[in-house]
């Protein structure tokens, strides 16, 4: 232990609504964050079968804009921002020099030369040094305005009915990775139809101090629908299900986007030159030392994090999130094995308190929402 | 509500004393502040354990928790309903979400328990 000083967790905008909700209030990424309100299960439950208001107000909202700023993000991430049509997000990453990756990103082109960058709460300052750094040279401006932002989320079959009278944006017409400006009980917002749960549902985007009326609209307009207001568990569950990483578990500053099967997501032909590139190329040529699977517990145990994968007695890996899956109603776990051991059907065992659990190699993801 | 009758740890179980037997669990606060329980992992019956050793393992959600055994004991039998019900931890903690029914093997232990009241103060302050 140090001395080093623990700088005081932030909050978000609604922090009063979560204490009003008995909320239980934890850290995360360095704020203070609800986690659950009345049950992780019954949360979960709601976004899978109804709808679920979260607060991510902690996430990084950085805003890109200049002339340059297309081919500013180019060559900062691992995605090319400049295929976006506007109105249109995709996923991407930042890497290091080595390849490793700094974050996950969604990235939203609002304009021809405006673009959005959402990370994670607990990257978004280096991921905005790195940005701005990366910047120098390029006509294109940095604005992190994670601290004048407030995010809340509906996420949910019964979403787009709940958000449709409030806003003048038309959401028949916001596909899916699409992000409209427009009003939303009458507040000025960006929305988007992205989510990390698994299920149709957007994200709302305001200024900070709007956000206890934004939440609250949203949440007096889903009641009828039975909307429940969702903690971070839940969206710790609908994500692992849905099969999507979590910077920290499935991903870090040692994993490669190979690794993670986000190699898709690398664009080394893109114009240009980007942080990591020539990393990334040999890593894309070489053989993998891991790979990310799926793996359902057959046997009695709940895999974890940390936790030790096995095949004959020895160890071939490590789980990097694990749950007893809600919907599924089995344990679910991913994890990074050999690749000799990555097949689907492959019979591996987790270690679980020192006893082999049997588990079974499958495809990602766990849950798909039926269409 | 804490039961008047039972008697309580530091750690959040309780103990039913009945004569020589005994019967263990983990009080409303514990459920509550583990959340939704998932999985129970309890001893077979014969089993013996030394007063406040890890017994079993309760999982939420989202974390793993150890079960302390308050008093030495020898097991006589687990709650096999938690198996398919581990939700039962949550909503009956005290009554069908039981987990050891035990033999007492140092009835002076007992006195190390606290009563109702006790516990009401310690949970009050928590």
């Amino acid at each position: 232990m140090t001395d080093r000083e623990v700088p005081p967790l932030r909050e978000t905008a609604l922090v009063e609504i979560h204490r009003a909700l008995d909320a239980r209030l934890i850290e995360f990424g360095g704020w203070l964050m609800p986690v659950q309100y009345r049950g992780i299960l019954e949360e979960h439950r709601a976004v899978r079968e109804r709808a679920g208001l979260f607060d991510l107000s902690h996430m990084g909202e950085l805003f890109v804009e200049g002339a340059g700023a297309g081919d500013a993000l180019a060559s900062a991430v691992v995605t090319d921002p400049r295929t976006l049509v506007v109105g249109r997000a995709h996923y991407s990453m930042l890497c290091a020099d080595d390849g490793g990756i700094i974050d996950d990103l969604i990235i939203y082109r609002l304009a021809v030369d405006r673009f959005l960058v959402v990370a994670n709460a607990g990257n978004a300052a280096v991921v905005s040094d790195e940005l701005a750094d990366r910047f120098q040279g390029w006509d294109a401006v940095l604005d992190d305005r994670s601290m004048a932002t407030s995010l809340v989320a509906i996420q949910g079959p019964a979403s787009r009915g709940i958000l449709a009278p409030l806003t003048d944006i038309d959401l028949d017409a916001l596909r899916y990775y699409a992000i409209a400006e427009g009003c939303v009980a009458g507040i000025p917002a960006l929305v988007a139809r992205t989510g990390y749960t698994g299920e149709d549902g957007f994200e709302v985007f305001v200024d900070w101090a709007q956000g206890p009326a934004i939440w609250t609209a949203l949440e007096v307009a889903g009641s009828a629908a039975d909307l429940i207001p969702c903690g971070l568990g839940a969206r710790d569950t609908l994500r692992l299900e849905a099969g999507m990483p979590l910077y920290g578990n499935e991903l870090d500053r040692t994993t490669n986007p190979f690794e993670a099967g986000l190699g898709r997501v690398v664009k080394l032909d893109k114009p240009g030159d980007f942080v990591g590139r020539e990393a990334l190329a040999t890593a894309a040529d070489s053989p993998l030392t891991r790979r990310l699977v799926g793996l359902v517990v057959t046997g009695r145990g709940i895999a974890r994090h940390g936790y030790r994968v096995m095949r004959d007695g020895r160890p071939i890996g490590a789980v990097t999130s694990g749950t007893q899956s809600p919907t599924l109603g089995q344990p679910i776990a991913m994890a990074y094995v050999h690749p000799d051991a990555a097949e689907p059907g492959t019979i591996l065992a987790v270690e679980v308190r020192g006893q082999p659990v049997p588990a079974e190699v499958v495809p990602l993801p766990f849950y798909r929402r039926p269409r | 509500m804490i039961p008047p009758e039972l008697r309580y740890t530091n750690d959040h179980e309780w103990v039913r004393v009945d004569g020589e037997t005994a019967t263990v669990g983990i009080t409303q606060y514990a459920a509550d502040q583990l959340g939704d329980v998932v999985f129970v992992e309890l001893p077979a019956a014969g089993q013996t354990f030394a007063q406040h050793s890890t017994f079993g393992v309760v999982e939420s959600v989202k974390a793993v928790s150890d079960l302390y055994i308050p008093i030495d004991v020898e097991v006589l039998g687990s709650n096999d309903a938690l198996g398919a019900g581990p939700e039962l931890v949550n909503s009956d903690p005290y009554g069908a979400g039981w987990m050891v029914r035990v033999r007492v093997t140092d009835p002076g232990q007992l006195a190390d328990l606290l009563d109702a009241t006790a516990y009401e103060r310690l949970t009050a302050e928590a």
